[in-house]
């Protein structure tokens, strides 16, 4: 193998598991390691910074970081990052004076963006210091999107949000908001300089199958009816409700159905309860409020007796998996199976759409309808028009919508400047800074500690079901924070090794808890990877190679499992290997 | 922060016949100077009982005194341990090994607790034929009394003040085949892929084997001009017989590369394959081996690999009709048979 190329930050990036997982990026390791300090602050600004929405995402992102995290390589379960994002919003103190300035001499640009979720809100974040005048079109009468009107307040506090939602605001955003965006033309022909569509995937999907017509409004959609609890148009449910599909909004329905006095609530899903979309602890929180899973069914018609809604009837199925692991449902040849239901939740997708954006404007859609787009930029076909989340590459999550967000900004700024987005986008850039202090001492918590993660307080359930808006999840208290973050290996501080100071006397290797470093004659990647001390060829996690040492043999690194705890560099007589904290710098 | 190594191992370690990983072969974090060539043997020592299958508590590990007589704490923390007077070491696992023969027994030692102190123990052990396995960690110099030289450095190397040395130095390996060791071996803590099957297969040898392990100070003796610095023994080091170590289950199949390999059935059935590298060493020639020595010695090269193996010999038990079974699991009747028997015994010195 090549000597691993460390110029570039992609090696050093990638072994930071959690934040080369997450969509923008945010220094997980860095903030955790504030919280360990009790600089909740500190850390709440390193989030802001990244995702602009600590305390909403510490409660409700989807979490890519977490089955990323080392630690569940390590051991068994990952670092709570997200549950430690919400500690250092709950903790922080004011920080109204660490806010950037707003310029009042605008820089004459005006932005259009259109839909007021995380990822326009994203956008006018960015923008705003920079001089920019943005304005922030919205049919609902208040900001923050799906995240307000589909996410329930009893995972969300609506306070939370708003407290987020109006610091971006504040910044001196212009708002129409609480009036539908109807055309795009029009809305061109106030000649912004550049126009932003971050308008989410607000179609849910409904179910046509036999009865749905008769069964009328006893059917809604999951989203729609959601939004209707949320803006309190909707107060009550009924006794029996099936919530259709596996996801995230699923689970929103049927405990927020379990909140507006439903007696009985199964969610029935065609897929086994392993594949179901929804996050893990969703689903877990779900079962623990009562609600029943009942998994391998498939709808197969609304039952209507006497002009009324009364159930539902399903085939059930099982899956099967062909060699490459791809799942079919094969029916079991069983008699359907009714289930009792006076309401339908439908939720089994949703779309983004744009009826709204009129052909003829130089905006070309994909077969599928989505904006055609450069990936990077996320410019669509008409110059001067971005789009982002949902609504750039179908339904994502709110992180990928802030990380969205944070790209259009940066191709709006260089397509005012009349940039290339492309060629004149600054490339993302690194410092490493050695963590030595002197002898064993380091400036991160080197020590790993061997505690188990810590579980996140819940209200008692029965509070927890009288009212929609308690919030289930209490939060870890400042001792269960401190354990929590003493968890973090903190992988952003690196091994590096230098190959000229080597004098190959092994005490790495022989030192090293987890068998990561080897010297080993070179060879093809597959053939390194099988010879050493422990093989690593299923691996996905990269190798070190350093260059050709004295002895013609190369130091190869399994960076896989490594626990940075620095004991190579402790035990190095020459300082060929030292401890380096990575600091992404993103444009 | 501080200094501790963390109880996480990678999930995928390899397990032995006995179903344990190296961790249960490994011992407390090392306070030896960083990069010290004690701890590579240490960490071989740990591999080779690992892959062996040894259960951890049936080995015995002894030693003196200095760096290299407490590098034993941390390798095998299972282990029977005894860390005894300054060279008294073959004495101490002398007795051990006569009251249970059937535990491995393995003495670790220096140059100044071989060679200076200990030189008397050291020639009676090895003329004694003890089943062991005798490890000389040797660095040329005094490491805890701060950088003196000993009595294994060669003649001109240069102290890390820049004297040289004017005395010969004591050639460890040619003294131990003299003496009658009947597998003596030289090697590099360097140099863990020859070491190790070295140790492998001085564990599985019946009697007396000696390795004498170049292990650099760092600290004192790696500089330019010392003739024991990582550097030096890299660039003057020839390969005696270069030896791979197959245990007793391995199914032996000699491919057509391997068709002029030599094999040496050790006593309790795993073998030594000699790989064929051109230069016609036969270790079983004992007369041979003590000419290569001497004439690498003069060419200022150090000759290392396995010297001089006698498979067949027999060890102290043998020679002296010993019981075959430990004291400690011989009953009251055996051990003390009575005052008939003793009548019996005295009549026939009468």
């Amino acid at each position: 193998m090549k000597q691993t190329d460390t110029q570039s930050p992609e090696h050093f990036h990638k072994v930071v598991n959690c934040q080369y997982a997450c969509p923008a990026h945010t220094p997980v390791p860095e903030y955790i390691r504030l919280i360990a300090e009790r600089r909740y602050t500190d850390a709440y600004m390193v989030n802001w910074q990244s995702n602009v929405f600590p305390g909403v995402l510490g409660r409700v992102c989807d979490r890519p970081c977490e089955p990323a995290c080392r630690r569940g390589r390590v051991e068994e379960t990952p670092v709570a990052i997200c549950r430690l994002k919400r500690v250092a919003a709950d903790h922080k103190e004011d920080i109204a004076d660490r806010l950037p300035t707003i310029p009042t001499e605008k820089n004459g640009k005006r932005i259009g963006l259109i839909g007021a979720g995380p990822a326009s809100l994203t956008v006018a974040r960015d923008l705003l210091p920079l001089g920019y005048q943005v304005t922030i079109f919205d049919r609902d009468a208040k900001a923050g999107g799906m995240v307000r009107s589909q996410i329930p307040a009893f995972r969300l506090p609506e306070e939370v949000l708003d407290e987020e939602v109006d610091r971006v605001l504040d910044m001196g955003v212009e708002t129409r908001f609480g009036t539908d965006i109807t055309s795009m033309k029009s809305l061109l022909e106030e000649n912004f300089d550049a126009v932003f569509v971050g308008t989410g995937a607000p179609s849910g999907r409904d179910l046509k199958i036999p009865g749905r017509d008769e069964a009328g409004e006893q059917v809604q959609v999951g989203i729609n009816w959601l939004a209707g609890v949320a803006f309190g148009h909707i107060t009550e449910t009924t006794k029996n409700v099936i919530v259709l599909g596996g996801g995230n909004t699923a689970m929103d329905c049927c405990r927020t159905a379990l909140r507006l006095g439903a007696k009985a609530v199964n969610v029935v899903v065609r897929s086994s309860y392993e594949d179901m979309k929804a996050s893990p602890w969703e689903k877990d929180d779900a079962q623990a409020e009562g609600i029943t899973f009942v998994n391998h069914h498939v709808p197969k018609d609304y039952v209507i007796e006497d002009g009324k809604l009364v159930g539902m009837r399903f085939d059930v199925v099982e899956s099967v998996y062909d060699e490459n692991g791809k799942r079919s449902l094969v029916p079991t040849g069983q008699e359907p199976v009714f289930i009792a239901a006076d309401t339908v939740l439908v939720a089994i997708g949703q779309d983004a759409k744009f009826p709204w954006i009129e052909p003829g404007l130089g905006i070309e859609f994909d077969n599928w309808g989505m904006p055609v787009l450069n990936d990077q930029t996320l410019q669509s076909t008409r110059p001067g028009l971005f789009f982002g989340g949902d609504a750039a590459f179908g339904p994502e999550n709110v992180i990928t919508a802030v990380a969205h967000g944070h790209q259009a900004a940066l191709s709006i700024d260089l397509y005012c400047q009349g940039k290339d987005l492309v060629e004149e986008r600054p490339a993302e850039t690194y410092d490493l800074i050695s963590q030595k202090m002197g002898v064993h001492e380091w400036s991160y918590q080197n020590v790993v500690s061997n505690d188990e993660r810590q579980a996140v307080p819940h209200m008692d359930l029965g509070d927890a079901l009288q009212r929609i808006d308690a919030e289930v999840e209490l939060g870890f208290d400042e001792r269960l924070a401190l354990k929590e973050a003493a968890r973090c290996l903190s992988c952003d501080v690196h091994t590096v090794f230098t190959t000229n100071r080597c004098i190959e006397c092994g005490a790495c290797e022989d030192i090293c808890p987890m068998d990561c470093i080897n010297f080993a004659d070179n060879g093809e990647e597959q053939d390194l990877r099988s010879r050493l001390r422990v093989p690593a060829c299923d691996s996905e996690e990269d190798l070190y190679v350093s260059a050709d040492l004295k002895t013609g043999q190369v130091m190869v690194k399994d960076e896989d499992l490594c626990l940075h705890c620095g004991l190579c560099a402790e035990r190095c007589p020459t300082g060929a290997w030292d401890m380096q904290k990575f600091i992404l710098k993103l444009a | 922060m501080s200094f501790l190594k963390s109880k996480f191992r990678h999930p995928k370690l390899p397990r032995n016949d006995l179903g344990l990983t190296q961790q249960a072969y490994e011992g407390p974090l090392s306070t030896l100077c960083a990069g010290c060539g004690h701890d590579a043997i240490g960490a071989s020592i740990i591999q080779a009982c690992h892959e062996l299958s040894i259960p951890p508590h049936r080995i015995a590990k002894l030693s003196g005194i200095g760096c290299s007589s407490k590098a034993p704490t941390y390798f095998l923390d299972k282990a029977h341990g005894f860390n005894s007077v300054h060279g008294r070491m073959p004495s101490i696992v002398t007795g051990a090994n006569m009251a249970n023969r059937d535990l491995v027994y393995i003495g670790m030692s220096g140059d100044g607790d071989t060679s200076a102190i200990g030189m008397g123990q050291f020639a009676h052990v090895v003329r004694r034929r003890l089943n062991m396995l005798y490890l000389v960690a040797n660095n040329g110099v005094y490491g805890l009394t701060k950088g003196q030289t000993s009595a294994t450095a060669d003649e001109g190397s240069l102290s890390k003040q820049g004297q040289a040395n004017p005395l010969e130095g004591i050639d460890l390996v040619t003294m131990a085949i003299q003496l009658g060791a009947t597998f003596v071996a030289r090697s590099f803590s360097g140099d863990k892929r020859e070491l190790l099957p070295l140790i492998k297969a001085g564990l599985s040898h019946n009697g007396f084997a000696f390795i004498d392990i170049v292990s650099p100070c760092v600290t004192f003796n790696n500089h330019a001009g010392s003739t024991k610095s990582y550097d030096y023994v890299r660039d003057h080091v020839t390969t005696g017989a270069v030896t791979d170590f197959v245990p007793v289950e391995e199914e032996i199949i000699v491919s057509s590369s391997d068709s002029e390999a030599q094999d040496i059935c050790l006593h309790d059935g795993s073998i030594l394959r000699l790989q064929k590298t051109g230069n016609e060493y036969d270790p079983q020639d004992r007369q041979q081996a003590l000419a290569a020595i001497e004439q690498s010695r003069q060419q200022d090269r150090i000759l290392t690999g396995l010297l001089y193996v006698d498979p067949a010999a027999q060890d102290l038990h043998e020679v002296l009709g010993t019981t075959d079974k430990p004291l400690n699991s011989l009953g009251e009747r055996a051990l003390c048979p009575g005052s008939d028997v003793l009548e019996v015994i005295n009549d026939s010195f009468r």
